[in-house]
């Protein structure tokens, strides 16, 4: 088989886990409190290990090789392959920072859909990808919790909370479906087992958030236009200003090592 | 595990098992299970196998460099270390030497994994400072990616707890 089709697989799998971490480490210093500070950091910490080894993989098959920093700091915009849902900033919250409910709520949502993926992907035939899973699995585990208690401590909370809980999943729901498109993935993957079909997750996914959003007493928002096109390339100004930040410094000094 | 190939190998196993883990200093990384095997060829050259504690763990850099030095101080200078991710570590594989020394460093050691389920139920954790049953936890996140924060209703002293995974 040609390796191109696992490459840009592993490629699209690690770009949703580190722009997931650049975006929460963000809240690093800017979180509720300071418990959450650190909370938020450790599943940074833990979406970027899981993108290091998506990244080093998918480059580890690319012609010509590339590392993981090749791939992290000196691609554009256009050459990644995350979801749409990774890459927005948090919103703007009451006081004008970020936005702590759409955190949650997309918290929720990403790693209910990483277990599921993870978890089906530790019976891969790509040993790599079986193996990278396994680790994962476990990690994002924690992440569903962590989003879960939150969601129906706001949700089920005050007036104000629930309120703004409710805004926060209608701000991120019209993202949600891309998680679902496998246009990106290409068919020989699936049929070899390497890869699962995103489609396939989608039942499971999506009533474990609904099982999350009634506890929590606040309404599965309804269908909205799909918001898409980052798995093809096609992504926001975000992302744009996100690389400026997170490329910096290895595009100002190149082969700058730390 | 360990794969011993020649008559020294024993003995390089030690040195290697010695090296002590950069965030948690009182345990060594045979204690957490994070040494899986080294390997000596005939012509000297030392082959480490270890395997990290959580994808992100950033300490696996400094244990690489921690082993390559400690090796080269007992001589042997050639000495390549890789880095596995099968089998995924578990908080299973943390010995039971390794499980005293951080109760007594002050953390928390880990229950063992029920099988089904990431996130285990944690039923009791055991205050390491006073021994008290009477705790409860503060942070499912603490300073590092593998510990919890945790405070004790008896002693009222806050401590860390690895968390099962």
């Amino acid at each position: 088989m040609s390796r191109q089709p696992t490459r840009d697989y592993a490629l699209a799998l690690g770009d949703d886990a580190l722009l997931m971490a650049q975006r929460l480490g963000e809240w690093i210093a800017s979180a509720p409190q300071i418990e959450e500070d650190i909370a938020l950091g450790n599943l940074a910490l833990d979406q970027l290990g899981q993108a290091r080894t998506l990244l080093s993989y998918a480059g580890s098959l690319s012609d010509p090789v590339r590392t993981e920093d090749d791939l992290a700091y000196l691609r554009d915009a256009a050459d990644f392959r995350n979801v749409l849902l990774v890459e927005r900033p948090w919103g703007a919250g009451a006081d004008g920072g970020p936005d702590f409910g759409v955190a949650m709520a997309r918290l929720l949502v990403l790693s209910t859909y990483q277990c599921r993926l993870y978890d089906g992907l530790c019976a891969s035939t790509d040993a790599t990808i079986a193996a990278i899973a396994a680790k994962a699995v476990k990690e994002v585990d924690y992440h569903r919790d962590h989003a879960t208690r939150w969601v129906v401590r706001l949700g089920d909370g005050t007036d104000e909370s629930h309120g703004r809980m409710q805004a926060a999943l209608e701000s991120e729901w019209p993202y949600v479906e891309e998680l679902f498109d496998g246009s990106f993935v290409d068919p020989t993957l699936i049929d070899a087992g390497v890869a699962m079909h995103p489609s396939t997750l989608r039942p499971a996914v999506l009533g474990q958030v609904a099982d999350v959003l009634s506890e929590a007493t606040l309404l599965v928002p309804d269908d909205a236009p799909v918001a898409a096109g980052g798995r093809r390339g096609q992504h926001t100004d975000h992302l744009t200003e996100l690389l400026a930040d997170m490329q910096g410094l290895a595009r100002t000094h190149p082969g700058v090592s730390w | 595990m360990s794969t011993l190939t020649t008559p020294d190998a024993e003995a390089v196993w030690q040195i290697v098992a010695s090296v002590l883990d950069p965030e948690v200093p009182v345990v060594t990384i045979e204690d957490l299970g994070i040494l899986r095997a080294v390997e000596v060829d005939e012509a000297g050259r030392v082959h480490v196998v270890i395997t990290p504690t959580y994808s992100g763990c950033p300490a696996m850099e400094t244990i690489t460099t921690d082993v390559v030095a400690a090796l080269a101080e007992a001589g042997h200078t050639d000495a390549v270390v890789e880095m596995v991710l099968a089998p995924a570590w578990t908080t299973d594989w943390i010995s039971e030497q390794g499980r005293r020394r951080l109760e007594e460093f002050g953390i928390a050691p880990p229950q063992a994994r029920s099988s089904a389920g990431a996130v285990p139920l944690v039923l009791s954790v055991r205050c390491p400072q006073c021994g008290s049953p009477e705790t409860r936890e503060l942070s499912r996140f603490g300073s590092t990616a593998c510990k919890s924060l945790w405070v004790c209703t008896s002693c009222r002293e806050p401590f860390d707890h690895f968390k099962a995974l």
